[in-house]
C-alpha cells in the first residue's frame, strides 16, 4: 500500500481533532510557559499540527500540493530555529537567564 | 519577477562586499541595488509578459503590485542613508545589516505579488525572520535583547496561527491558490465548509498580529521600543506596507463572496486599533514610544481602507502606506539624530530644537502634521481617500469613529511641535550630516507635494 492509502484508514475527522488538539496545546503553552524555550517548544508542536494536518488532507485529496507546503514549512521552521536559538543564547548570555518574566524593562 | 530575483543575487553581493574594508562602497551598493531593482519593477510595467511565463501561477506583477512595489523601494532608497552610524560604529556590522535589508525586502516584495498561499508564507517569513535578525542587532543591549526575544516569540505563535488557518483552508477549497479558493468560494456559496470560515478566521488574525492592529498589538511598543531607530524606521513603514497590500489582495480575490463575515471583524478590529493606538499614545512620554502607538493607529486607519473595500479601495491603501511611510521616515531621521546627539528619546530631548536647528525642527514639524492629517499635506489627503472609500460603501460610523480618533491624534502629534518650538532647551545643539539633509529635504518636499497635487501619484493606477 501507499502511504497516502495508510493515511486514509484513518478517517479524516481523526486527524482534524487530533492536529487542533495539538495545536491547542502549543497555544496553551506559548501562552502560559515561562521559560523562552519550552515557548519555543511549543511555537513548534503548532507547526508540526498544521503539517500533520496537511499531509492527511493532501493524502486525502490526493493532491501533492499540500505535502509540497509542508516541506516549505519545514524549511522555514528551521530557519526560524536558527534565528530563534541565535536570539536566546545573545539573552542567556547577557542576563544567565531564560526566563520571558525577567524581561520587563520595556513598559509605558 | 525579474526585482526579486535582482535584489536577491544583489543580497548576496553585498554580503560579499563585507570582506573589503571599503564601508561606503557598501552602502552605496545597496543604494545601487535598490535603484535598479525599482528600474526593473517599472521595466515589468511596461512587459506585463515576463512574470506569467516563468511564476507558473504563483505571483502575479500587475499594475497594482508594482505600485506597491514602488511604495517599499522608495521607502528603502530613502532610508537607506540614515544608517550611516553603521559605517563609523566599530561594533556594526554594516554588510551582514545591508545583505539582511535587501532580502527582507525580498520577502516584502513577494507579499505584493503573490498569487497563492505559498508564496504568502514564504513572503511573510522571509520578512520577519529578517526582521528579528535586525532587531536583536545591537547584541550588548539588553533593550534590543528583549525586543528580539519578543517579536520572535510573537512572530512564531503569529506564523502557526495563519498557518492553521492556511491548512483549513486547503481542507476547505483543495487548493492554495487566490483564484482557485475564490472558484470555490462562488461555486459553493449556499453551503461552504466550517473549514473555510475557521481557515479564513484563523489567517485574519495571522495577519493582524503581524500587522499590529488591535487586540493583537500588544508586543509593537515594546518591539518598536527596544529595536535600534534605524531598524525601527524600517520595520514600521515596510511591514505596514507589505502586510496591507497582503491582506487586500487576498480578500479582494479570493473572498469577495464572504464579505459580510469579515467585514465586520475587521470593521471591529479597525475601532479598536484607533482608539487603543491613539488614546495610548497620548499617555506617553517618549517620542519613540508614541511613534511605536503612533503606528498602531495608522494600521487603523489602513484597515478601514481594506474593510470598506471599494473601488477606491486599492488607491486609497496606496496613497496613504506611501505617505505614512514618508512620514515616519522624517519623523525616525529627526529621532535619529536627536537621540544620538542627547542619548534620550524622550519629548524632553526634543526642548529648543527649533533654536538649534530650525531646518530639522521644520521637517519634524510638516511630518507630524502629515501624521495628524492637517491639509496640505501627504497625510491629510492619504485619510481623504481612505474617508472616501468608506463613505462610499455607506460606513459613516467608521467614518466618525475614525475622524474622532484623528482628532485626539492631533493632540500627541503637536506636543512634538510645542516641545520643539515653546520650550527651553539646553542648548546642545543637533547637528545634519548632508546624507540626512539631502534625505529630510526629499521627505519634505515629498510630502507637501502629495499634499497638494496627489494626483501626482494617484491617478498612477
Amino acid at each position: 500500500m501507499q502511504i497516502p492509502e495508510v493515511m486514509r484508514t484513518v478517517p479524516l475527522e481523526y486527524y482534524l481533532f487530533f492536529s487542533t488538539a495539538l495545536f491547542v496545546i502549543g497555544v496553551l503553552g506559548v501562552l502560559t510557559r515561562r521559560n523562552a524555550l519550552v515557548i519555543f517548544m511549543s511555537v513548534e508542536l503548532m507547526l508540526n499540527a498544521v503539517n500533520l494536518l496537511l499531509a492527511s488532507f493532501s493524502s486525502y485529496r490526493q493532491d501533492s500540493v499540500g505535502q509540497v507546503f509542508v516541506f516549505f514549512i519545514m524549511a522555514v521552521a528551521a530557519a526560524e530555529v536558527t534565528v530563534g536559538l541565535a536570539i536566546i543564547v545573545m539573552i542567556y548570555r547577557n542576563t544567565k537567564s531564560i526566563d520571558v518574566q525577567l524581561l520587563n524593562r520595556l513598559k509605558g | 519577477m525579474l526585482a526579486i530575483s535582482a535584489l536577491s543575487v544583489f543580497g548576496i553581493i553585498v554580503l560579499f562586499l563585507g570582506f573589503s574594508n571599503n564601508k561606503s562602497a557598501l552602502m552605496l551598493a545597496a543604494m545601487l541595488s535598490l535603484l535598479a531593482t525599482f528600474g526593473l519593477a517599472l521595466y515589468e510595467w511596461q512587459h506585463p509578459e515576463i512574470t506569467p511565463a516563468v511564476a507558473a501561477g504563483m505571483m502575479s506583477f500587475d499594475n497594482l503590485s508594482i505600485l506597491f512595489t514602488a511604495v517599499l523601494l522608495v521607502t528603502g532608497i530613502l532610508l537607506l542613508p540614515l544608517s550611516e552610524r553603521f559605517l563609523v560604529d566599530p561594533k556594526a556590522q554594516p554588510a551582514e545589516y545591508y545583505a539582511i535589508l535587501l532580502f527582507s525586502m525580498v520577502g516584502a516584495i513577494m507579499m505584493v505579488t503573490f498569487d497563492n498561499l505559498i508564496m504568502l508564507f514564504l513572503g511573510l517569513e522571509i520578512l520577519s525572520i529578517s526582521l528579528y535578525v535586525l532587531t536583536g542587532s545591537d547584541k550588548r543591549n539588553l533593550l534590543a535583547n528583549e525586543a528580539a526575544l519578543k517579536y520572535f516569540l510573537m512572530g512564531a505563535f503569529a506564523t502557526g496561527v495563519l498557518l492553521y488557518g492556511v491548512a483549513m483552508l486547503y481542507g476547505a477549497a483543495g487548493s492554495f491558490s487566490l483564484s482557485d479558493i475564490a472558484l470555490y468560494v462562488q461555486d459553493n456559496h449556499d453551503n461552504l465548509s466550517p473549514m473555510l470560515y475557521i481557515g479564513l478566521f484563523m489567517m485574519l488574525v495571522g495577519m493582524l498580529f503581524k500587522l499590529s492592529v488591535a487586540p493583537f498589538h500588544w508586543w509593537t511598543a515594546d518591539v518598536y521600543t527596544g529595536a535600534p531607530n534605524f531598524f525601527t524606521a524600517y520595520m514600521s513603514t515596510i511591514v505596514k506596507t507589505a502586510g496591507f497590500a497582503a491582506l487586500y489582495k487576498i480578500l479582494s480575490v479570493s473572498f469577495v463572496g464572504v464579505y459580510d463575515y469579515w467585514f465586520l471583524m475587521l470593521a471591529i478590529c479597525a475601532v479598536l486599533t484607533l482608539c487603543i493606538g491613539n488614546l495610548t499614545a497620548t499617555a506617553q512620554q517618549s517620542f519613540k514610544r508614541m511613534m511605536a502607538y503612533s503606528g498602531v493607529s495608522h494600521a487603523g486607519y489602513m484597515l478601514i481602507a481594506v474593510a470598506s473595500f471599494s473601488d477606491k479601495t486599492p488607491e486609497a491603501i496606496f496613497f496613504y502606506s506611501l505617505a505614512y511611510s514618508i512620514a515616519t521616515i522624517t519623523a525616525f531621521a529627526a529621532l535619529m539624530r536627536v537621540a544620538d546627539t542627547k542619548g534620550s528619546a524622550d519629548f524632553a530631548a526634543f526642548y529648543g530644537l527649533a533654536k538649534t536647528n530650525p531646518f530639522l525642527s521644520f521637517a519634524l514639524t510638516v511630518s507630524m502634521l502629515s501624521l495628524a492629517g492637517i491639509p496640505l499635506t501627504a497625510g491629510f489627503m492619504g485619510k481623504l481617500f481612505v474617508f472616501m472609500s468608506a463613505l462610499e460603501q455607506g460606513h459613516v460610523a467608521l467614518v466618525v469613529a475614525a475622524v474622532l480618533m484623528s482628532a485626539v491624534g492631533v493632540y500627541y502629534y503637536l506636543r512634538v511641535v510645542i516641545a520643539m518650538y515653546m520650550r527651553e532647551g539646553n542648548g546642545v545643539a543637533v547637528t545634519l550630516s548632508p546624507r540626512f539633509r539631502v534625505v529630510l529635504i526629499a521627505t519634505t518636499v515629498l510630502t507637501i507635494l502629495l499634499g497638494v497635487v496627489p494626483s501626482l501619484v494617484a491617478g498612477a493606477l
